[in-house]
């Protein structure tokens, strides 16, 4: 089948992915978490139900500044503040044991200082830049040509910032927050991307191999070869492809269903970002791939 | 004889056994109550612990816990080096560091873990207390500079207190125990050699009047001198509660902190939230296995019952890895596990579909070799993309501009362990599986 005829619908609908991105980003922003921004979080199980409004009056009637109080879960309640020390925390646990009249159970307490965050954007875009590079090496010396590298490179960081993009709106919908976890999906997600991009590849170059046209050893080939070699290779792993995300959908899935608030975020992230990683492969890196080739082809042509 | 893979087989089923038995864990409740039969027994599974001569091996083959599952503190002090100079910092650092673990050990929290980390000129100490939620007690005890001086009173052409040339240094030990007369907690120091000289002579030249003890420039005590004392032992008796006695007491056996340090990031993480967090996984966990089994059998019938077993095998050899090396399984380590199953599922994916194709080219037997054959230079390529994110995630050579601690490094660690052993068993146990058990089916 040729899946390629359809290049242009696949490009705009990662455009418009793209595009929906951008526009969150610039009007939602991102909702960075306490590991980004510093601060503090304090998670309380009570005996009773409490009035948010109450607690957090009292709460700043002993000067501590409240940023607010969500409720979680049964009886849970989340407490989002500035960096605080013991005395502040001691002071809310209080305020809080007198407003419920009843239990108070501590159930986490998280306080960042303000230095970490940027350290942590830091530390993750090092991270990235050099996986990547380490990546593109790799990538180019397996198959001796620069184009299917920076294709795969491409459509990794496609996937990347369309999984931002998609969390900056989760933020804003549902307050998915970004921190240390949703780094490491991210992290996951690239190099996903390109295991299941390589195994294409790998599949063009076998073709490639068996049907006497070695790929490569010009910049481009005639117009169409690779194209053909293409399909046929896309064809031939579809199903393998779909398989192999199907397993990893089904335990992130239940990762999702039964593993807990705290990891909530992380695992959607994971699984939005193997979806991604599994329509790149044949839908954007291998049509970057032609698109690349027919242009190379193209210029020589003129010389 | 058996054939080669099937001898093969052989090695790798006792491996699973050893592995399986790590795996399992300490104690099994078994409760069957079955018609006659009642039984109400815990099965244990013993750990290591064996001793010939002079060796002694002892491993207890527990799984360790990380804080978000165990329940625990995580404190991470900043240490203020601004006035020490360039190349003594290093030593500063960790100097601290090993006064704060010396702290921490004598504080009596069990598999603690203290480390450094230094990133752009800032440089920290981590602390990680397992078990421990009430942390206003342990960020006191560790994070107190806790330097003792010896001061005399001053006169009236000096007043104030003057600074003697006794410290904390000098203390051979410090011990807690109860004043003979009130019954109220003190603590009682014994002085080194030269302490007990300098000492004698402080006390011979102050006697009636009062030689405050201060602790971080604040007063604690100030007893009054009744004579010279050259016994080298003294009593600390200030308003103490007999915890703030206690945790004297360990700030002086452990020593001061050479610089000070100011807290900068805590995260606590109660049992409950910990327990809770355990069963979830376990059941994620369960859950996930059964459906790819499931979904491998249907889509791949008797090769995916071969691929069933790998899988479980693959488990057990990587839970027992976990408690091998040891591991510290953390809730984003978890998930760094299930993403691996996932991925042992891929090798095997890679093999079925390729034998599917060269079936029906090929003989039986051939398709079979040849399709391991082209299967594993797709695995090796793609798999090696993950490693590699996942040993810069892990950072495994602590590089600092890298992530040195925390739940990225838990998870990167077990993915790549995950992805590691994957390829053990698709390659290797898989091949052989299928080798011995599918015969081609007769005509």
């Amino acid at each position: 089948m040729d899946w390629l005829k359809y290049r242009k619908l696949y490009f705009s609908i990662s455009t418009i992915l793209i595009v929906m991105g951008i526009i969150s980003l610039y009007t939602f922003g991102l909702k960075l978490g306490v590991d980004f921004k510093g601060g503090a979080i304090l998670e309380y199980k009570l005996e009773n139900d409490i009035s948010t409004e109450e607690v957090a009056r009292k709460i700043e009637e002993q000067n501590i500044e409240i940023t607010s109080i969500q409720t979680v879960g049964d009886k849970t309640y989340l407490f989002r503040l500035p960096p605080i020390g013991q005395e502040e925390k001691d002071k809310i646990k209080n305020v809080v044991t007198e407003t419920v009249k009843g239990e108070v159970e501590e159930l986490r307490f998280e306080t960042v200082g303000p230095t970490i965050g940027p350290e942590l954007v830091k530390k993750t875009l090092y991270a990235v830049a050099v996986a990547s590079a380490a990546i593109l090496i790799w990538v180019a010396i397996q198959f001796k040509s620069l184009k299917f590298g920076a294709s795969a490179i491409l459509a990794m960081f496609h996937d990347s910032f369309i999984l931002i993009g998609a969390f900056s709106l989760l933020g804003y919908l549902l307050d998915a927050e970004v921190d240390f976890l949703f780094v490491t999906a991210l992290l996951t997600t690239l190099s996903f991307s390109v295991h299941d991009t390589i195994v294409v590849f790998d599949r063009i170059r076998e073709i490639s191999k068996i049907e006497g046209r070695p790929l490569a050893r010009k910049a481009s080939s005639p117009e169409g070869e690779l194209n053909k070699v293409a399909n046929k290779a896309l064809t031939e792993t579809m199903v393998r492809s779909l398989n192999n995300s199907f397993t990893i959908i089904f335990m992130l899935t239940a990762l999702l269903l039964l593993g807990g608030s705290t990891i909530k975020w992380f695992a959607t992230a994971l699984l939005i970002g193997t979806i991604l990683g599994t329509y790149s492969s044949p839908f954007v890196a291998v049509p970057l791939l032609i698109t690349w080739d027919n242009l190379a082809e193209k210029i020589r042509r003129r010389k | 004889m058996l054939s080669s893979p099937a001898r093969k087989l052989l090695l790798i089923f006792l491996l699973v056994v050893i592995a399986a038995y790590i795996s399992i864990p300490p104690v099994i409740p078994v409760s069957i109550h079955f018609g006659p039969i009642n039984l109400d027994k815990n099965l244990i599974r013993r750990g290591l612990n064996y001793s010939f001569g002079s060796i002694n091996i002892q491993k207890s083959f527990d799984l360790i816990l990380g804080l978000d599952l165990a329940g625990g503190s995580h404190l991470v002090f900043e240490v203020d080096t601004q006035n020490i100079a360039g190349d003594k910092k290093e030593t500063a650092v960790q100097a601290t560091r090993n006064v704060m673990e010396r702290r921490v050990n004598l504080f009596g929290v069990s598999e603690p873990n203290v480390q450094i980390s230094s990133f752009e000129g800032r440089d920290r100490v981590i602390v990680e207390l397992p078990g421990i939620h009430e942390t206003r007690e342990a960020v006191e005890l560790i994070g107190k500079t806790a330097q003792l001086i010896f001061a005399e009173v001053g006169s009236e052409e000096k007043p104030g207190l003057i600074h003697t040339n006794l410290t904390g240094a000098d203390l051979k030990s410090a011990d807690v125990s109860f004043d003979q007369t009130t019954g109220n907690p003190v603590v009682v120091i014994q002085f080194t050699q030269e302490g007990t000289k300098k000492f004698a002579d402080l006390t011979s030249k102050n006697v009636g009047r009062p030689l405050p003890i201060l602790l971080d420039e604040v007063p604690i005590s100030s007893p009054i001198v009744q004579e010279g004392i050259t016994g080298g032992s003294a009593q600390i008796s200030g308003e103490f509660a007999l915890e703030e006695a206690k945790n004297l007491s360990i700030q002086l056996n452990a020593g001061a902190l050479p610089v000070p340090v100011s807290l900068v990031e805590q995260r606590t993480v109660g049992a409950t939230l910990g327990a809770e967090a355990v069963d979830a996984s376990v059941q994620a966990g369960l859950l996930g296995l059964g459906f790819v089994l499931l979904y491998m059998i249907l889509a791949y019938g008797r090769l995916g019952i071969v691929a069933s077993f790998a899988l479980l095998i693959f488990g057990v050899l990587t839970l027992s890895l976990y408690k091998l090396i040891p591991v510290v399984l953390t809730l984003p380590g978890v998930a760094g596990f299930l993403l691996s199953v996932g991925m042992a599922v891929d090798s095997n994916i890679l093999i079925f579909e390729r034998f599917k194709e060269e079936r029906i080219r090929r003989p039986f037997a051939d398709a079979l070799e040849v399709s391991f054959g082209r299967a594993w230079d797709s695995i090796r390529d793609a798999n090696i993309a993950t490693l590699v994110t996942a040993f810069v995630l892990a950072n495994p050579l602590d590089w600092n501009f890298l992530h040195t601690s925390g739940p990225v490094r838990g998870f990167a660690i077990t993915l790549s362990l995950g992805i590691a052993i994957s390829l053990f068993t698709g390659i290797v146990v898989s091949r052989n599986l299928l080798r011995v058990f599918i015969k081609e089916s007769k005509r």
